[in-house]
Parts: structure tokens; sequence; C-alpha cells
């Protein structure tokens, strides 16, 4: 096994290495003063990429300021709609349960594309005007199937009586839930929601179909410039996302690791 | 009787409501109007669709040009999840094998290029790859070749940027179901004289299994969708059910080939999520990843 340690590290060292290449690239690269959008000559260290970013010359962080809303009003609507559907299939036995389950979880394993082409043809059927609304709707639609099996899983390992037990003291339906289910499964909820945010973030298909003239996401911003030719503020950008990303974990990691020494 | 009453009057039915409105306004009838638009012919004008009823647009499909595409689909999909499986599979196992605490670094470290979008992760790619980026510009200094490669706009990077995307679906997988296994069965075939080679053929890859078909499904599935791929790394001849789709929604505005198209797309997926569940798979598995 010991003789054998070097080549498994080896191994995983080699996959990590290339998973992490374009990652740093594109790191590097948004500190190249190159402005040509056709060649990728690294010509030497500059911020300049930074600040044209903050003068929003290409409008990323207006997309950027779009996506974060709509991931928001996202993630709140799914997650009362998941939540509130798991609670309620944990309770009873409905006829057609499984049909709606798995009905449910269908747009979380449908190719994206499928989703994209419905939204695109029904919004256009019904007459819903392009924009932020129908991004709302579709992306709340993707991200209610990871709030309602995060939160199901959770109720699974939740002891059922307890609910019943605050009813039979007198609370009532709201309050038994409020005060004894809801706290129960609250990590759940908390874990699917950042998932359903993450989810809506992320997403360029769907948000690609059903966006409308004024409404941008980051992912379709990004996108089009890419398509356009080389676009240096796109990695200024990326690295700035990528370094918030890393101080929340460490920030995060610090306060257990200080909540961890304080209960001992 | 009493139970009973608590029955009816536990308000799971509102509970349960909102999402089962959601769920048939938004899945059920989109997936449904797919259906009845790949069943429509198209108007005149060429805008709108009429609801006449045709199966032109799935006869359609069997023009030759269109079953290259799909059969480039399959073929991409098939050599994509093959990748995926040989260089995943290797690393959730040794993964699986790291002392805890390696072990939750590598997990993190699998998990972090998730936090950047998709197409930065695809844009680096294609800075590696161009005629003047890094990838060329080692190689000529090397003196390994004296001409810059042609690397980016072909179906091999294609391959590589799906490779590259949906490795960490084989990964997990594999790792948790190589984590959960019994590793005393192992021994014990040892112990009976067998090699560690046979002993990892006939006891460790079938107790993985569902593992690595769990891994292949979320790798085939969305790999045949992701149109952008091949849109950013790909040449011309590089099309795909996916661009295809998106080219007739978007540009020939051709909605009901288009959805014929999905139609054959989602039975496609449907008849790999069937295999998987035929082979003891759960669905919650694949739509929690």
């Amino acid at each position: 096994m010991k003789k054998n340690g070097w080549r498994s590290f080896l191994y995983l060292g080699m996959v990590l290495i290339l998973m992490y290449l374009p990652i740093i690239v594109t790191v590097l690269y948004s500190f190249n003063a190159n402005t040509s959008r056709f060649t990728f000559q690294f010509t030497g260290f500059s911020l300049q990429h930074y600040k044209a970013l903050l003068a929003d010359t290409n409008g990323l962080l207006d997309a950027l300021w779009q996506s974060l809303q709509l991931a928001l009003y996202s993630c709140l609507i799914s997650a009362v709609l998941g939540t509130l559907g798991a609670v309620g299939m944990a309770r009873r036995k409905f006829r057609f349960a499984g049909a709606l389950e798995g009905l449910a979880l269908l747009p979380a394993m449908t190719p994206e594309i499928i989703m994209a082409m419905g939204f695109l043809a029904i919004f256009t059927a019904v007459g819903l005007p392009f924009g932020m609304l129908t991004l709302v709707l579709a992306h709340v639609t993707f991200c209610v199937p990871y709030i309602y099996i995060v939160v199901k899983g959770r109720l699974a390992g939740m002891d059922p009586d307890l609910p019943n037990a605050a009813r039979d003291l007198g609370a009532s339906p709201m309050r038994a839930f409020c005060s004894v289910t809801l706290p129960l499964i609250f990590p759940g909820v908390l874990s699917g929601t950042l998932l359903a945010f993450a989810m809506s973030m992320d997403d360029f298909v769907i948000s690609f179909f059903v966006t409308g003239p004024g409404t941008t996401t980051l992912p379709v911003k990004i996108y089009s410039s890419v398509r356009m030719g080389v676009s240096l503020q796109v990695n200024a950008l990326s690295t700035l996302m990528l370094g918030t990303v890393f101080l929340l974990m460490a920030l995060f990691r610090l306060l257990r690791r200080r909540r961890a020494v304080q209960t001992t | 009787m009493k139970k009973q009453m608590r029955k009816k009057r536990d308000g799971a039915f509102w509970l349960v409501a909102p999402m089962a409105i959601w769920t048939i306004l938004f899945v059920l009838a989109t997936l449904g109007y797919i259906l009845y638009l790949s069943f429509s012919t198209r108007a005149e004008n060429g805008m709108g669709v009429t609801a006449q009823f045709t199966l032109d647009n799935y006869l359609k499909i069997l023009n030759p040009s269109y079953l290259k595409v799909l059969g480039n689909s399959l073929k991409l999909a098939a050599i994509t999840t093959i990748i995926c499986l040989l260089v995943g599979y290797p690393f959730g196992y040794l993964m699986a094998k790291a002392s805890p605490k390696r072990r939750a670094v590598l997990m993190l470290l699998v998990i972090v290029p998730f936090w950047t979008n998709a197409l930065v992760r695809v844009y680096g790619w294609r800075i590696l790859l161009m005629g003047d980026g890094p990838v060329n510009t080692f190689l000529l200094t090397l003196g390994v070749i004296d001409q810059p490669l042609k690397l980016l706009n072909t179906f091999g990077a294609v391959v590589l940027g799906m490779v590259y995307a949906l490795l960490p679906f084989m990964i997990l997988p594999t790792y948790s179901s190589v984590e959960k296994m019994d590793w005393t069965l192992v021994e014990a075939s040892r112990d009976m004289g067998s090699s560690p080679l046979r002993a990892f053929v006939t006891v460790t890859l079938p107790l993985t299994a569902p593992g690595m078909l769990a891994g292949c499904v979320l790798t085939f599935v969305p790999s045949i969708g992701l149109f952008f791929m091949s849109d950013l790394l790909g040449g011309s001849n590089d099309v795909f059910l996916g661009n295809l789709i998106n080219d007739q929604l978007l540009k020939s505005r051709d909605w009901p080939f288009a959805a014929a198209l999905s139609v054959v797309m989602m039975l496609l997926t449907s008849l790999f999520l069937w295999i998987y569940r035929r082979a003891g798979g759960k669905a919650e598995n694949i739509a929690a990843l």
C-alpha cells in the first residue's frame, strides 16, 4: 500500500492540475496588458481590465447585478414551494404522489435545452413579455427539485411524531410547523436554497432562451462576449468572483472553528 | 375515527398544492406543449405554427444530414462517457482509499471548480488552445513542433471540454460507491489466493458497478445537450443535437422540427434513465447531483 502511495499521489495530482489549468490561465490573463480582441500574447502586467470592468464599459457588472437578483428571487420562491411540498408529501400518502414527485423532479433530469425550448415556446404562446418575469418562472421550475430532494432527505431523518406531539399539546397546525418542524428541517432548507442559488447563478442554457431585451444574466453576457473574441474583462470579473468565494469559504471555516473551540 | 379526522385536517393538501400547481403549469404543460408542437405544421409565413396534425417533423429527422447529427451526438456522448469513466473511476477509487484528512481536501478540490461558471472554464480552455495560446507557445519553445498546432475548433477540443465539465459527475458517484464498499470481501478474496488484479476484477468492480452506472448516466445524459461546448470549442463541422435544436429555434425558427428533435432527445434520455432504473439505480441519486 505504502509502496503505491506516490503513484496514486501522482495520478491524483495530474488530474487536479488539468482541472485547475483553465482556471489558473483565466486568472493570469486577467492581468495581461494586451488589449487586442484577437490575440492572447501576454505582453505585460496591468490592471487596466479591472479598471474597465469597474467602469462597466461592457455591461458585465450590470449583468452580474441582474443575475444576483434573479438568483435571489428564484431561490426564495422555490424554497417556499419545495419545502412546503416536501413537508406535505411526507405527511400523507396522496393518490398521485409518485407521479407528482416524478414530474416535479423531471427538470433536474432532462437535458436543459429541452426545458429551454419548452419555456421559449410556451411563454411565446401565452404572450408573456420576455425578461425578468420569464427568467424567474423558468429558474424557479428547475430550482424546486433541488430543494425538494434536500428537504425530503432531512424529513426522513426526523421523528414524524414530534409535530403530532405539539398538536396533542394544543398547538395549532401553523404553530406546530413553525416551532417544531421548521427548526428541525432548517439546515436542509438552507443548504437546498444555497444550492438553488448557485444553480440559478450558473445557468446558461435556459436563461439564454427565455431572456428578453433589457435583461442579461451574467452567463449569457459572458457567452456573447466570449463568442465575439477575446474579452479580458471576463477574466477580471471571474477572478474577482473566485476570490470572493474563497474569502467566504475561509470566513466560514474560521467561524466554524471558533464555534467548535467555544463549545469544547 | 379520531385518527381519520386528524388526517383530513392536517393541511397536507394545502402544503402540496402550490408545488403541484407550479409543476403542472410549468413542467407538465411545457413538456406537453413540446409534444403538441412536434406534431403541428409550420405556418405558411414561417413564423408561427398551425394546429394541423402531421408526422413530417419526425420524418424530416430521417434525412441523412440530420441522422448524421444524431449519430455525431451519440458518438460524442459515448466518447465523453468512456473517457470520463477511464479517468474518473481511478480518481474516485484512489480518493476513497486516501486517509480521511486527505480525502476531505481532495473532495474540496474536486468541487471548487464548480464555483466558477462553466462558461468561464470553457473560456479558459479556449485561451489555452488558441493558435498563439500557452499550449502552442510551450510546445514551440520546447521544440516539439515548429508550426503552431490547430487545437481550437476541433472535435478533440469539444471532447476535452465535455470531459472537463462532466468529470466530477463521474468522480463523485464512483467515490461514494468505493467508499461504501465492504473491504473485507476483497480481503477474503485475497486470502483465498487470488491476485490483486483478480480480486479487483471479480470483487471490487462488480460491487462498485452501481456507482459507475450512475456516473455514466450523469455524464451521458447532459453531454447530449450541452450545445455551447461545440459553439465555443468546436469547428463549423461539429454540429450536435443541441446545436441543431438551438439553430432551428433561433435561426431557422422551425419550431415544430425543433420540438420533434427535443422529443427524440427526451426519449433517448428516458431510455438511459430506464436502463439505470432497471439496473437498480434510484432516480433521486441522479437528481441530487
